[in-house]
Order: C-alpha cells, then structure tokens, then sequence
C-alpha cells in the first residue's frame, strides 16, 4: 500500500508495523518517494543509500514476522552527515571530505541499528556544524519547508527540514550552540539537544568536543523520548559519557503541569527581540501556566557574557579537532603540492570554506602564546559562572522557559555576509552547552507569514525526564485545540 | 661540579695554543628529557597491539589514525606504570593530572595534535643516583608525564610512506633538573634509570627498538659566571653512546663559539651519528606555539591514595640499595655486586644461587664470567635457559669439595647452559669425578714418561717447563679427569 508519511510520527510507524498495516519496506520506499518528489525543492539530504535501506528494511521485516522486538524495528531514520555510520558518506558538508567513507559506525548508530533501525540517507548541515542557517554547506542550500527562500536554521538544517518538510519520519542532528534546537524552531519540529554526556559522542565528528551532543528532531516529543532513550547511556569509547542510568523516558510522559515549576529567566526577554516569537513564547508560558505549572522569575545574570565566551571555546576546540584533517589519510589531497607542510595548506586553502576557516584561525589566535589567559582561560572561568547560574536557578525551579532565538527564520543570504549579527542569534541556545544542560525546542506558534517559532524549555543536568514531560503536556494541549 | 678545560679540538679552533694556563674554565650544563615506550599490551588511547616489527598499518584504527568522529580511551596500565617509576625515584604523585593537547602540523602526526600533559603531570620530583666508575652523580627529576607516541615515516626512491603501528604507544617522558655537567654524567644517568626503569617492569628498555629516546639540553657558561648559558636543544636520540658522544661534540663546540667572540644561539639541532656532529634544525624564532589546551575528550586522572599506596608497597628494590645490600650480605666486592645488580633477573638469580651455596663469591664469579658470556653470545635472557640456581650452586659445591677440577666445570656449566639438569648427575652419568686415585694416575704418569723421554730429559737438565708437558699429556690421557695438582706432584717425584 502507499504509505502516507506526511505527519507520520515514528511511534505511529511503529504501531502500524506491529499490526501489520504497512511494511518497513513500504515505508521506507514511501519514505524515498518523498524524497525524490520533494528534495529537489528542500535539498535537504546529501546522499541516499537506498538500496542499502530498503535490503535492511527487509531484513526488518523478516526479524519483525520471526518475533524480531527491537524498539525501532523497520523505521527509516535520516541522519545528520556528521555522524559515521559504516559503509555510508560522512563528508560534514565539507569539500575536504568529498569521497570520504565512514569505516565504522558511531555508538548513538550502533545504539539504533540494535534496535533495528534502517539508515537511509545524510542530511545537509552546516560545513562542520559551523553556522546557524546552513548557508555553510559546501555542496547545496537547504531551504525551510514553511518558505522556501527562508533558511532553515542550522547548522543541522537538513535534519529539520527533512522531519518538518515530509521527507524523513525522524532524524539525528547535533547540537553544539544551538544547532539542534534552532533549526527545529525555524522549521517547526521538536529538536532535542541532551545533557553533555547523556548520548556518546564517540563517532561524532567533532566541531567542539566539551560542547557537542548528539540529539533528535522528531515530529512529537514522545519520539524525541523513545530516541533519547536507546542512544542514552554510557560508553566506554566515550569517556565524557556519563554512567547514569537511563530512565524509560517515553514511559514518564506527563499530560499536565500540576506541580511543576517553571522558571522565566529575565535576560531572555529582551529588547529588540522579534514581537511574533515574544508573543508566542508568551502565550506558550500562559498555556503552561494553564496546564497547572506555577511560574516564577528568574535571573541568568551572566547570560551577557554568553556568546564570548561560547565562541572562543567553541572555536579553540574546533582549531585542534579539525587539524586532522589535512589530506594525508583520507579526504580530498590537494594536488601539486611540494612538501608536506604545502600540501596541508593547499589541502586546507581548498577544502574548507569561509566560516570554518575564519573559525580556525580565530580558535587558534585564542590559544596562541600570550592571548591563552585574556581568551581561552577567561572564557573557562566565565563558564563557570554561567553554570553556576544554571545551577541557582534549577534550586527555583524544574524547568526554564525561554524562546529558542530572537528571531523566526529569515531570508536567505540575508545575515550570511554579517558573521557577528548571525553569531547574536544564538545568544539563547549556547548557555544549555556552555552549562552542559539539556533543552528542548517544542513548536508554540508562528508568525503572521506562517514561519514556525519555537519554545525553548531548558532542564538541569539529566533533567531530561523534567522537560520531556513539560513539552508533551504543552504539545498535547496545543493538539487539543486542533 | 666538574670544570671543564678549555678543551679544544684542532677542526674547531685550529691554532688554538692547548698549553695556554690562563685558559679561562668553563661550566657546561646538562638536562635530558627522556622518552621511554612503556611495557603495555594495548596503546595509550585505543585497543591496538603494541607489537614492535609487525607489517607497516595492521595495528591501527579510527582512534589512532584519528579518524573522523574516534576519541581516545585512557590505558589505565600506562597510568600505573608511570606512577610506579616516579615511586621508584621518590616522585611526588599528583593527586589530580590531566591530559592537554599539544598542537603541531607533521605527518606522523595522526590527528596534528599529540595528547600529552602540560601544567599537571602524574609525577612530580624525585631523584635518581647514578654511578660513573666509583663517582657518584646524582641527578634531580623535575617531573614525569604521559604521552602518546608518534608515526614512523618512510622514505622511498620517489614517495614517502608512514607506518601508524607506532602511533599511540605510550610514552613517558622523565625531565631532568640541569644537574648534569659532563657526557660522563649524562652518561651515568642514562644507566642507571634504565636499571630503575627495568627494575619497574615498566619499560622492555629495547634501544634498538626505540624504547629509549632523548633530547638532550646543553649550555656553557664561564666558570666565573653565575647564570647558565644559552642553551642548544639536541634531538631525538636512540642511543646512550650516541648522546654521550653529542653532549662532548656539542660542549666543545659552544666553547669554541665563546672562545672565537661570538654568542651560542638558542636553537634545536640535530646529532649526525656517522659523522659525529650536530648540526643547527631550526632557531628559536622558528619554534612551535603548541597552543597546548586541556585535553576535552579526556577526564582528569584522580588517584586513590590507597591504589597509589599498593603500588608503593609493591615496588622491587631499587638497584643501587640492592647493590649496596648484596655487598653486605654475601661478601662480594661492590664491583661484582654492580654488574650483578644491574639487571633485576640477574640479580635475583645470583641471590637464588648464592643463598644455596656456601661460597657467593664463586657463584658471582661463574655468573659474571661464562653466564654473562653465553647469554650475550646467544643472545637470550637469563630467564629463558634451564639451567637453575641450584644447579649453579651445585656445581660450584663440587668445584669446592674437588669433585671435578675447574676445566671439567666449564664443560658441565655449558651442558647446564643448553640442556639444564643436575650437575651431580651430569658429572656422574658422563664419568667426569676428577680421578683422584693415586693408582690410575701413576699409570698415566708412567705411560707420558715412558712416551716422552725428550721432555724427561728436559726436565731433569732444568727446563722446568717441560713439566708442564707433561702434565698435559696425563690430562689427555685421563681424558681430563685427573687432578692437575696430584699429577704434576706425582710426575716431579716419578721424575
């Protein structure tokens, strides 16, 4: 039969595959219809592995008629092209990996292939996850779903597109400032960016190691659960992975708030922001406190500092994590070079594009000889404090509440020649990692030209079950009044 | 503090008048930093065989070929052992340590940045005493760190290749105080931590494999001159007889510089083994910024003071006090208990050995002379041949009690050496008891005599020597069993 995808979420797949209305090979084909009928348009994916998918989607369905009971058996999930899965492209969206093919699978991917998910294709982003809008991919321009000259945020973009846009059920994305959440924001899905150290990083490839995470954009919070809770838990790979121990998060969904308190945080309610998002976010606020949550003022005092302080660490990580590559072992070589040394920077000049350079040689001049302690040490110890905010305000309350960026997403090319006015956009997402929080972004409205705004709702460290719970109750309830 | 003369030699300075007394004196001062390969099975940060001499690329991964996405995972034995050497030298653990990352482009370098520890190493101080013919050097550590090893690069005709086998084996690297003033000394050094370091078990101490490199830090400052000089840095060196050769080169060298008026430039050089000089790599100007940042893939290190305690407690003696201690309990000259004590197998064999004999002194004199001798010729360790301590204490008892004469001895140690076995039952068995019957050698005597009658007369006209013939052809006739001692008395009374 012909599979209707459209607004199909992968706990309703999931269901229709157990009571035998559609096969996972149905569905993964309606899947890549969907793609071949809409991705010239979003340009949303990189790469398809389809025969690949729909041989694993056989097997599924095989396992499935054997009393195969893997948690995501048959579901086709697209995956952000900074993750590696065996046998499969992960170029980051960058020249300097065109060509290349991941010899092994991440652990968050192992964590799902056990559980029988079927991996059909690579998602457009951001060259290295460095941007906002996914301008910065090297090989195409993913537009929003909800208009097309729009971007759709980033820098995983082609992930929330892909879910938003009817051309994928589910999808990985990562978050290092903000690149999960402000990307579904823009796009109109759930984006859910972990705790530092709830999901292994080991495979990701790194832009920022001590502010990356890998996480989901989904169509339902209970999706963003189920996902949560097979890539969750600790790995031995990956030493920042912490041993907590995974609750069954899509079990611990709660439809109301009674008893909750959620906490506004006063620095991300500012002036200049754009009057459709304040508006929707206020109104979401309204809606919880209808749901029975108890609303309190907070303060993030240090929330100022924020953006500094994320892009010199981001950027001094970055310089070291992306000298690897330099042509030797893989990636694309430049050619006509005369010594090493050249070779790298000839490699280099030609496979990395604008803002990732700009961002190497900024995180360089931050850790060089004599700038180390007015940067890089500095911005450590403001971290500190940001964390420290955090911490003194979850002693007030479960969760925060807060929009996800300034503003909906705007036109393309319109920000991509002011890097500093598109760094400012993040100003509400980089504190979740700069403080190694978990957060969530949960569709709340949109504006009067029908571009999707988000609700931001930020938790404490393994607080994931507080705003797993807070988003479902506000999403069911916007669901009612449909 | 050792001056040295102005010492110069005729290619440096030529014309340089040596027999000038005015020569003005000069201090040199030495710092070594040397890197040793740690005994692991698996690498620093990944699961891959150490293995020395395997195919170039099979003992790789994502993890040491840094590819895209792989982290590293601390090797908890490299920890240990690590710890284990700064307690063997009286280190200061730290409590808290972390992993930085040092930057630099190279291609033997994975991931262009090399895990390492910058401001917070695992050990910190300590010691080592070092013994340079008699004269004692004692030399102060300034710390110990753990890194991960390098590539190996591969020139061809017309490319180059890298081997990654190597990269990501663990390293530690021990930093000397500027305590060193001669290439005796570093010398002397070099020794005795490769003792100390074999004494841990923490290193297999293989030159030839690389388990041992330095760089060696040299200045010279006039005597009268209370700061040290500049400092020349000399590279990567695999060999203790190559950086006792450099530190001398490289001594004479900047004297010379400050003889002939000029200034000795801050720099790195490289040792050239064949010809025997350094030569300039690069100057100060063109050093690295390592733009060192901890290590965010990594925790810190904390250690359990109770684990760091355990490992104290199990620490082997260290070989300088178990030289000094084998010299009071067996009576062996310290010179004896220096070559014994050098190597822990030896050692521990000899005291094996010596505990169930009556003469110590004998038993180091059979490991210091044919043991040594054999193992090096075959090339093998003591603890990969059969014969035992016991069987060496045996053989020397019947050395003792004149059961076999010294000859006979030397042919059982070698049928010990090869084959192992009691040496009683091996003399017994082979028919080896010294004849010490006055009968059957005044047979042999009288036989030599009568064959012999040139070298009777010999004898009788005063050619002493001709005795010494003779009793040489009693031993062959006894086929090495007589007694020397009764055969020579029996003869001179026969004769």
């Amino acid at each position: 039969m012909a599979v209707a995808i459209e607004n199909l979420t992968v706990t309703d797949a999931l269901e229709k595959l157990n009571a035998g209305i559609f096969t996972s090979v149905e569905l993964t084909q309606a899947v890549i219809d969907a793609i071949r009928e809409k991705d010239p348009d979003l340009c949303a994916y990189l790469s398809v592995d389809t025969d690949q998918a729909l041989a694993r989607a056989a097997e599924a369905d095989q396992e499935r008629a054997s009393g195969g009971q893997g948690r995501l058996l048959g579901v086709p999930l697209a995956v952000k092209d900074v993750l590696n899965v065996k046998g499969q492209p992960c170029t980051c969206a960058s020249r300097l990996l065109r060509g290349y093919t991941s010899p092994y699978d991440a652990t968050a991917i192992a964590r799902l292939r056990a559980e029988g998910a079927v991996f059909l294709g690579r998602t457009n982003m951001d060259e290295f996850a460095m941007g906002s809008t996914t301008e910065n991919s090297a090989f195409k321009q993913t537009r929003n779903p909800a208009a097309l000259d729009y971007v759709p945020g980033g820098s995983s973009g082609g992930s929330a597109a892909a879910v938003a846009g009817g051309e994928a059920l589910a999808a990985l994305g990562t978050d290092t400032g903000g690149s999960i959440r402000q990307p579904a924001s823009f796009c109109g899905c759930v984006g859910l960016k972990p705790t530092y150290g709830r999901i292994s990083r080991y495979g990701l490839t790194a832009f920022a190691s001590s502010l990356d995470q890998i996480g989901s954009m989904t169509r339902s919070v209970r999706d963003a659960a189920l996902l949560l809770e097979v890539m969750s838990g600790h790995d031995r790979m990956d030493s920042t992975s912490v041993d907590v121990s995974v609750p069954a998060y899509s079990e611990k969904l709660r439809d109301d708030l009674q008893g909750v308190r959620l906490g506004l945080p006063k620095e991300y309610f500012i002036e200049g922001m754009d009057p459709a998002v304040e508006q929707a976010v206020r109104a979401a606020v309204a809606r919880c406190r209808d749901l029975g949550a108890e609303v309190v003022d907070v303060s993030l005092p240090h929330t100022d500092y924020a953006i500094a302080t994320y892009y010199i660490i981001a950027t001094a990580e970055a310089s070291a994590n992306l000298a690897r590559f330099d042509g030797v072992r893989y990636g694309t070589r430049a050619e006509g070079a005369t010594d090493p040394i050249d070779m790298y920077g000839k490699t280099r000049a030609a496979g990395f594009g604008d803002e990732v350079k700009r961002r190497i040689i900024l995180g360089t001049y931050v850790l060089s000889s004599g700038y180390y302690d007015a940067y890089y040490l500095s911005a450590q110890k403001m971290r500190t404090l940001i964390r420290a905010d955090f911490e003194k305000a979850f002693e007030e309350c479960d969760a925060l509440l807060t929009p996800v960026a300034p503003t909906p997403a705007y036109r393309i090319g319109e920000k991509a020649t002011d890097p500093l006015q598109m760094y400012l956009g993040d100003v509400f997402t980089v504190t979740a990692n700069l403080a190694g929080i978990c957060g969530i972004s949960v569709p709340c409205g949109a504006t009067s030209d029908g571009l999707p705004v988000g609700l931001q709702i930020l938790g404490p460290a393994f607080g994931e079950e507080s705003i797993l719970g807070v988003g479902h109750a506000f999403e069911q309830s916007l669901h009612g009044d449909d | 503090m050792v001056m040295i003369e102005r010492v110069v030699t005729g290619p440096l300075v030529p014309g340089n008048d040596m027999t000038d007394d005015s020569a003005m004196k000069y201090v040199p001062t030495i710092g070594l930093e040397v890197h040793v390969q740690l005994r692991t099975a698996s690498k620093m940060f990944c699961a891959c065989s150490t293995e020395f001499g395997a195919e170039p690329n099979t003992h790789v991964c994502p993890v040491c070929l840094g590819y895209p996405g792989a982290m590293p995972v601390m090797n908890g034995r490299a920890i240990e052992l690590t710890v284990r050497t700064g307690l063997m030298i009286g280190s200061e653990i730290s409590g808290f340590s972390k992993f930085d990352r040092k930057s630099y482009f190279y291609p033997d370098m994975p991931k262009n940045y090399q895990i390492s520890q910058y401001d917070k190493p695992l050990c910190l101080g300590g010691e080592v005493e070092a013994d340079d013919e008699g004269r004692l050097v004692r030399v102060r550590i300034h710390r110990i760190h753990l890194e991960e090893d390098v590539a190996k690069n591969m020139h061809f005709q017309s490319a180059s290749g890298i081997d990654f086998n190597r990269a990501g084996t663990p390293l530690m690297e021990i930093v000397t105080e500027p305590d060193m003033h001669s290439a005796a000394d570093a010398y002397a050094f070099l020794q005795a931590l490769k003792q100390i370091v074999a004494y841990a078990g923490v290193s297999d101490c293989n030159l030839e494999e690389g388990n041992i490199r330095c760089d060696v830090n040299v200045s010279v400052c006039p005597e009268s001159q209370s700061e040290l000089g500049t400092k020349a840095e000399i590279k990567n060196m695999n060999t203790f007889k190559g950086v006792y050769s450099a530190v001398g080169y490289e001594i004479e060298r900047q004297i010379a510089v400050l003889e002939g008026g000029g200034r000795v430039v801050q720099e790195t050089r490289r040792w050239d083994p064949d010809r025997e000089v350094t030569s300039s790599m690069r100057t100060k100007e063109d050093e690295h910024d390592y733009r060192y940042f901890p290590e965010p893939d990594l925790m810190p290190v904390v250690l359990d003071p109770l684990q760091v305690n355990s490992w104290k407690e199990s620490l082997p003696e260290a070989p300088r006090a178990r030289r000094e201690r084998m010299v009071d309990a067996y009576g062996i000259p310290d010179y004896d208990a220096g070559v014994l004590a050098a190597e822990r197998s030896v050692a521990d064999f000899f005291e094996a050995a010596a505990k169930a004999s009556n003469n110590p002194k004998a038993v180091s004199n059979w490991i210091m002379t044919e043991m040594l001798r054999l193992l090096s010729e075959a090339n093998v360790s003591i603890e990969a041949i059969p014969v035992t301590p016991k069987a060496l204490a045996g053989l020397v008892a019947l050395v003792d009690a004149g059961r076999i004469n010294s000859n006979t001895a030397k042919d059982v140690f070698a049928e010990l050496f090869e084959q192992g076995g009691d040496p009683e039952v091996i003399v017994k068995e082979k028919g080896l008891l010294q004849v010490s019957d006055t009968d059957a050698i005044e047979a042999f005597a009288d036989q030599a005599i009568s064959e012999n009658p040139q070298s009777v007369d010999d004898y009788r006209g005063g050619k002493k020597a001709a005795l010494q013939f003779l009793v040489g052809q009693v031993m062959r006739l006894s086929r090495g069993k007589a007694n020397p001692q009764m055969v020579a008395k029996l003869l001179a009374e026969k004769m």
